[in-house]
């Protein structure tokens, strides 16, 4: 950090946002650490975007407090975006320009001299480095888009939804490109509705859902905290669920042909596994599973999110 | 809050990286220099071709009585009823010039080609059966002036056949302003020019100040330390230049495929700053104010095609209805394009100074209404 001081690049509270009736963000808080990648994870409408925009200076805020690199991004709209980076959710640029002219030019405006065909290379786009934004794949354009985040050297990196909507080799490739950054020590903050791609790519998560964060923390603290733990699966009937729940008291549930017996202690197991044998009544595979996140996401939002962002409830 | 977010004063710097990307972007799309510089051209070739025009409605003609008397008796002031017949003959409304005034310079005082001067004596001349003439000033290409003259001379006719049975004593003597024939071109020329001034950079500034809101390109732009106001002055600047060449290849080609005659000054330089100023703001005002591209492009047309054909682009507007006259008195484009005639055709630059204060009054509201109207970012 160019400020000693400041510890945490991003610091929010109480964050809230409306827009008439509608709670967009309603009372939000979290910190961003330097140098880690931290995912906003949320179907569409959760208010990842409204609240990335408030923390890059371009929407103000109801009330609460923020401040990006020590500073409130809405007073301070120009040294903030001095110091950040930032790629819009679907990146769009000039038709008639190619990577290498936008990259002159934002080294213009922000004043500053670069090397075109370093950044180029770093976000691999140097073999369409004079290819107009109009002939760019879609993939192309948000590695543009990158590009053009890098020039003025920033602190703090937003990354809106950047693979919103890309093939799943554009998607990797964003990937690539993101992971280098963070290898470089860049702080980033990512909004996705790709769960692979929080799991992928970030250091920690907050999933956000109505305009409030349900959950955060790394990964396995998430699941730790909102998943059913560990569990112990047997393929078998309904009766058999019923003869396991009846004889130990265990949780027990059934669903589809495999029961599911929720494992508190080790031996937990070994008592669920004498009952199913004392049953007589036929059981196949056994193992035992642990809720991903996915399974913890699903169920704090209340439904599953399709590839283009829609929660669909279950 | 302006400087406080945006980082205050204006830079050059800024304005010429936007431009040189912008301008770079326009001569890469071939659909905008056509529009920009060759459709003008194009225009001055078809029109410059067709060159033709009939009208209809009243002409106003400048009339300066010189046989004032004294008469013996009112029957005696032959002028005196030629004027009133020429006012009652229903072609032409009459200005009165008072007969201190320099008849030619009158009428390039007031951006005028027609006039009708009755000499001294005329009176006299007429009882006594000597050969009289009435000095008609006119452009012979412009419908306007064969109007007058036809007028003037059915008169005459008249005046002739009911005293002397025909023999011709009232003649008519042509009369031109400048030395040199003055043509329909010449007045095509300013008209067409005001039109690119219009057209490019208000059409361009309502597509892409709607469109570049929809595609979220300001809000690109607005996390870079660039200003509303560099962006909209690097628009401005580009527009200006591309009238001004623009002007210079509808001149060049007037000049060398239909010999037009147009006096070309310093005090043309206003304009072609001015204009496109005004007509970018003003673009970028009705793309700023509207919801969508598409609500854009329609209040674009509905602010710009009466401009276009109510300013006096195509045609004079001293041949259209009284009402529509007074219509394009509020139409910014007339004060470009009668401002442009002023230098151009007639050399009253004293008139151009009212039309550039005109112009300069418009610009600086409607620049200023742009910019607040504009937002970078969202509240």
């Amino acid at each position: 950090m160019r400020n000693g001081e400041i510890v945490n690049p991003i610091e929010i509270s109480d964050l809230r946002k409306y827009y008439g009736d509608v709670k967009a963000v309603d009372g939000i808080k979290f910190t961003v650490k330097a140098g880690e990648v931290f995912a906003l994870l949320g179907p569409n409408g959760a208010g990842k975007t409204t609240t990335i925009e408030i923390l890059e200076g371009l929407r103000r805020k109801d009330s609460g407090e923020v401040r990006v690199l020590g500073m409130d991004p809405w007073e301070n709209g120009h040294d903030v975006h001095m110091r950040i980076g930032v790629i819009p959710q679907e990146f769009n640029f000039f038709e008639k320009t190619s990577p290498r002219e936008a990259i002159r030019l934002y080294a213009s405006l922000f004043n500053v001299k670069v090397d075109a065909d370093e950044i180029l290379r770093e976000v691999l786009l140097e073999d369409k480095a004079d290819t107009l934004f109009d002939s760019l794949s879609g993939g192309q354009k948000q590695k543009m888009g990158l590009a053009l985040s890098l020039v003025n050297s920033p602190d703090l990196l937003f990354l809106d939804e950047p693979t919103t909507g890309l093939d799943p080799n554009a998607r990797r490739a964003i990937w690539e490109v993101i992971r280098g950054l963070k290898a470089k020590g860049r702080t980033i903050v990512l909004t996705t509705h790709y769960l692979d791609e929080a799991q992928q790519l970030s250091d920690r998560v907050a999933i956000m859902d109505h305009g409030h964060i349900v959950a955060q923390g790394t990964s396995d603290e998430i699941i730790r905290q909102h998943g059913s733990g560990e569990r112990l699966e047997i393929n078998g009937s309904e009766g058999l669920a019923d003869h396991i729940r009846s004889t130990t008291g265990l949780n027990v549930h059934y669903d589809s042909g495999v029961v599911a017996i929720a494992l508190h202690k080790k031996d937990d197991a070994l008592t669920a596994l004498q009952a199913a044998k004392s049953s007589n009544m036929d059981w196949g595979d056994i193992r035992t599973k642990r809720d991903s996140l996915d399974d913890v996401f699903v169920r704090l939002v209340s439904g599953i999110v399709d590839e283009s962002g829609e929660l669909r409830v279950r | 809050m302006a400087n406080k977010t945006n980082g205050g004063i204006i830079s050059g710097r800024r304005i010429l990286a936007d431009f040189k990307v912008y301008s770079r972007g326009y001569l890469r799309n071939r659909f905008g220099l056509f529009f920009g510089l060759i459709f003008p051209v194009i225009l001055i070739l078809i029109f410059g071709a067709i060159f033709s025009g009939t009208s209809t409605g009243k002409v106003t003609a400048y009339v300066q009585n010189n046989d004032t008397g004294p008469f013996a008796t009112p029957q005696m002031d032959v002028a005196g009823q030629f004027v009133t017949a020429l006012n009652s003959s229903g072609t032409l409304d009459l200005v009165m010039v008072p007969t201190s005034e320099d008849m030619p310079q009158y009428l390039a005082n007031h951006s005028a080609s027609d006039g009708i001067i009755i000499p001294a004596g005329f009176s006299a001349s007429y009882l006594a059966e000597q050969r009289v003439n009435v000095t008609v000033y006119g452009n012979p290409s412009s419908s306007t002036s064969s109007i007058v003259s036809g007028t003037v001379g059915g008169l005459a006719n008249y005046f002739n056949l009911q005293r002397f049975n025909g023999t011709s004593v009232i003649g008519l003597e042509p009369a031109t302003l400048n030395a040199e024939q003055t043509k329909y071109i010449d007045f095509l020329i300013p008209g067409l020019i005001g039109f690119s001034i219009l057209v490019s950079p208000m059409f361009s500034l309502v597509n892409i100040s709607s469109e570049y809101k929809k595609t979220k390109l300001f809000k690109q732009l607005s996390l870079t330390p660039l200003t509303k106001m560099e962006w909209l002055i690097s628009k401005v600047l580009w527009y200006i230049v591309l009238s001004s060449v623009s002007f210079l290849l509808m001149v060049g080609v007037g000049i060398m495929a239909f010999g037009a005659h147009v006096t070309l000054t310093i005090w043309l330089v206003p304009f072609l700053v001015l204009g496109p100023t005004l007509f970018a703001a003003l673009g970028m005002l009705v793309g700023t104010v509207s919801k969508n591209p598409e609500s854009a492009g329609v209040a674009g047309n509905i602010v710009t095609f009466p401009m276009m054909f109510l300013s006096g682009t195509f045609f004079p507007i001293s041949i259209m209805p009284d009402y529509l006259q007074g219509l394009a008195h509020v139409l910014p484009l007339f004060y470009v394009i009668e401002g442009l005639n002023n230098v151009m055709v007639y050399g009253n630059i004293g008139a151009a100074l009212i039309d550039l204060a005109v112009i300069l009054v418009i610009t600086a509201v409607v620049f200023v209404a742009a910019v607040w109207f504009f937002k970078w970012r969202e509240d």
